[in-house]
């Protein structure tokens, strides 16, 4: 290979052109270990399964008003993995008989809250958040309504179902 | 801005030191005679990158346990963006990489570049060589798989045959002769905890010595003025890394790293089969027996090894032209020849698989799941080539509405009659009635009814072999008798997890005379085609547990 240009003016450009290859070739392999790398690290898993519906008791159970809190069992995805843990629900048949049921953590900074019998509110001990019985704030740090549980009663059986986050009042 | 840029640029120098230190090592003089037979080292060296970049991506979701490391890396694959992809890179680059370092000694290795005073160059180069290679062994059961398994175990049995070492190697490795949770343990972290810090070491020692030393000039450079690194060298070392980068990224897409099924100790017919780079070997035991079988295993290549340690004090003639080097150049051509022959050898050798249908592994396995009725039903989607005119999970041709779409979805009765009589039944349809029998439809109708966005994927995976076995397996009524993933009668033994209980050979010699092999058995004898008998058997040693 000659040893760069006669000329000043055309060993520059050469010059420049070498310059010039290198960055934009490693620019291109970055690209192209990057792009992957960040798709690969930053999409949710592909196989979003439908939450399966699961059986939790009889409507019958409930007192109109008086939020109960039950437990159930459920599988979930975690990863490549398929975990059956034990979930917990604050359910509460209204006058009308229609269900609803609530996630057991504050929307706060997600401790876990309670029915408080006496003031008729859902506390949270953390940090004060209280919340009325359709889930609303009504008090403290909470930044949105407590999040509710896909709910149906087929026959006198409630199945519950996926988490919804709930939006921000 | 640009003064700022520049006054930025001139405090951190200051601070660091980094830009003198980058302008040295760029603005090196290097021989007249530098040119492309020197790109396989920056070559290497970037390789060990893209390795130690797509290995920790792929650590990052991956389970370092036999419990959990099939299942993650499955993940990876059939649930990941791109996990294939970056599995695919890790995979073929550490092929690329043993052929990079190999081409890079060969050319070291044909211009005597190893001379004094370059001896230590040399051997930290063989060094690191036996660290890539380290990797290979080591990588290879990660996957735990069976393919990784029953590598591993013969790997760690020749290690255990080692003349007076053997056994404390064999503890080393974590276990007498057996492959466990230790040994998966051991690999693991020699592969990402310590060998990745070795090499760097390892790597800034051989670029320190090629720096302390000076690039190996040829003769005849003395008389020419030298010539600097950066631009021109580096430019041919850049377009060496971007032709091996884009071969390697086409092996990644275009090539599918298989993975088996997981690994299973108790298989007794599984063939062992190791990396191709290291096939020379197992053929070289294989010319041994008996007690010379360490020779083989052991004293060869542990000879070869300090052969290559040596070669600068074997070779301690002056420095001479490359094209003069005859010796050399025959050494090499020896030595590949060698290694070809025995690679051969050891291809033409494998045993063809006992037609056992590969199942990848690597891909959704959700086929597994469907009753043999419904995996029919997906024959004759596929034969009746539905996806013509339906999309199903968004996929095929929008002209009839997409499948996977449970409102479209009636009873069983009502799908028979509109696969009959479309337009009929669905007023304005333009689809074509279907042409099979009841039982058929059936068939297509309980695999429909079935589908939805989630299994969608099963259409597509479920491989030949195992709709072509279930419709088979349908036409011969087998469920009167036989349960499969939850359906049909318990007359006969349930038939998921046979590949467990029987061999291939059983299972197709029990067709033709099941009282034979199971003297109370009331099962009459099938006369099936041999096709027809290869899939079904296929299909029902596919059958999961």
């Amino acid at each position: 290979m000659p040893n760069g240009s006669t000329s000043p003016g055309g060993s520059l450009t050469r010059r420049n052109f070498y310059v010039g290859a290198i960055y934009a070739i490693g620019a291109l392999i970055s690209a192209a270990l990057g792009l992957p790398a960040a798709a690969y690290l930053l999409f949710p898993p592909k196989a979003q399964k439908a939450d399966e519906w699961i059986d939790i008791g009889e409507t019958a159970r409930l007192t109109p008003d008086v939020p109960s809190e039950m437990t159930f069992r459920r599988n979930r995805v975690d990863g490549w993995k398929v975990i059956s843990e034990k979930s917990t629900a604050w359910v509460v048949k209204g006058a009308d008989h229609t269900i609803t049921a609530f996630g057991p953590q504050c929307t706060h900074l997600g401790c876990a809250y309670h029915w408080d019998d006496g003031k008729n509110v859902f506390l949270c001990p953390c940090h004060n958040s209280l919340f009325t019985i359709d889930g609303k704030v009504k008090s403290g740090p909470a930044p949105r309504p407590l999040d509710r549980y896909d709910v149906k009663v087929e026959g006198d059986q409630i199945l519950i179902g996926g988490l919804r986050q709930s939006e921000a009042s | 801005m640009r003064r700022r840029w520049h006054r930025l640029n001139a405090w951190l120098d200051n601070r660091t030191g980094i830009q003198t230190a980058v302008r040295n090592f760029l603005y090196e003089d290097i021989p007249a005679s530098s040119g492309w037979h020197q790109v396989f080292g920056s070559v290497a060296i970037f390789l060990f990158l893209v390795q130690a970049f797509t290995g920790a991506l792929l650590a990052f979701n991956y389970a370092p346990t036999p419990g959990d490391a099939y299942n993650s890396l499955r993940y990876i694959l059939t649930e990941l963006t791109a996990g294939r992809l970056i599995r695919g890179l890790h995979h073929w680059g550490a092929s690329l990489m043993i052929v990079v370092v190999v081409l890079h000694m060969v050319q070291v290795f044909l211009y005597g570049a190893y001379k004094k005073p370059r001896e230590a160059t040399w051997i930290a180069g063989v060094v690191l060589l036996l660290v890539t290679l380290a990797y290979g062994l080591t990588g290879y059961l990660l996957p735990w798989d069976n393919r990784a398994y029953w590598g591993t175990v013969v790997a760690t049995q020749i290690a255990g045959q080692a003349p007076v070492v053997g056994p404390y190697l064999s503890r080393l490795l974590g276990g007498g002769g057996a492959v466990g949770v230790v040994t998966f343990a051991r690999f693991y972290g020699l592969h990402v905890l310590l060998l990745p810090p070795a090499t760097l070491l390892l790597i800034g020692l051989h670029v320190y010595l090629v720096r302390k030393h000076g690039v190996a000039p040829a003769p005849g450079d003395e008389l020419v003025p030298a010539k600097k690194f950066y631009p021109q060298q580096v430019f041919k070392d850049t377009v060496a890394v971007a032709v091996a980068f884009f071969l390697l990224f086409a092996m990644a897409v275009a090539v599918r790293v298989p993975l088996e099924q997981l690994a299973d100790p108790t298989d007794t017919a599984y063939t062992p089969r190791p990396e191709w780079y290291f096939l020379f070997l197992f053929q070289t035991l294989k010319l041994f027996s008996g007690p010379l079988e360490v020779v083989g295993s052991v004293v060869l290549p542990g000879l070869a090894v300090l052969v290559l340690i040596l070669v600068p004090f074997i070779d301690r003639s002056r420095m001479v032209k490359v094209t003069r080097r005859f010796a050399a150049a025959a050494f090499v051509l020896l030595t590949a020849i060698g290694w070809a022959g025995l690679t051969a050898a050891a291809v033409a050798t494998t045993p063809q698989e006992p037609q056992t249908e590969a199942i990848d592994f690597s891909a959704p396995t959700d086929w597994m799941q469907l009753s043999p009725e419904e995996m029919a039903g997906v024959a004759y989607f596929r034969q009746e080539n539905c996806k013509s005119c339906h999309v199903v999970g968004g996929q095929g041709t929008p002209v009839g509405p997409d499948l996977t779409r449970t409102a479209i979805h009636k009873d069983a009765a009502w799908m028979i009659q509109h696969f009959k009589r479309p337009s009929i039944v669905r007023p304005g349809s333009s689809m074509p009635p279907i042409q099979l029998t009841d039982a058929q439809l059936n068939s297509l109708a309980a695999f429909l009814l079935k589908l939805n966005a989630n299994n969608a994927t099963a259409l597509d995976n479920a491989p030949e072999f195992a709709t072509q076995g279930a419709l088979v397996y349908q036409n011969n009524h087998c469920s009167g008798c036989h349960v499969v993933n939850g359906v049909g009668a318990k007359v006969g033994p349930p038939l998921n997890g046979l590949s467990k209980r029987e061999s291939r050979g059983w299972v197709e010699e029990h067709f033709a005379n099941p009282q034979k092999l199971v003297p109370d058995s009331i099962m009459p004898a099938y006369r099936l085609s041999p096709k027809d008998l290869q899939n079904l058997t296929s299909y029902l040693m596919a059958l999961p547990e």
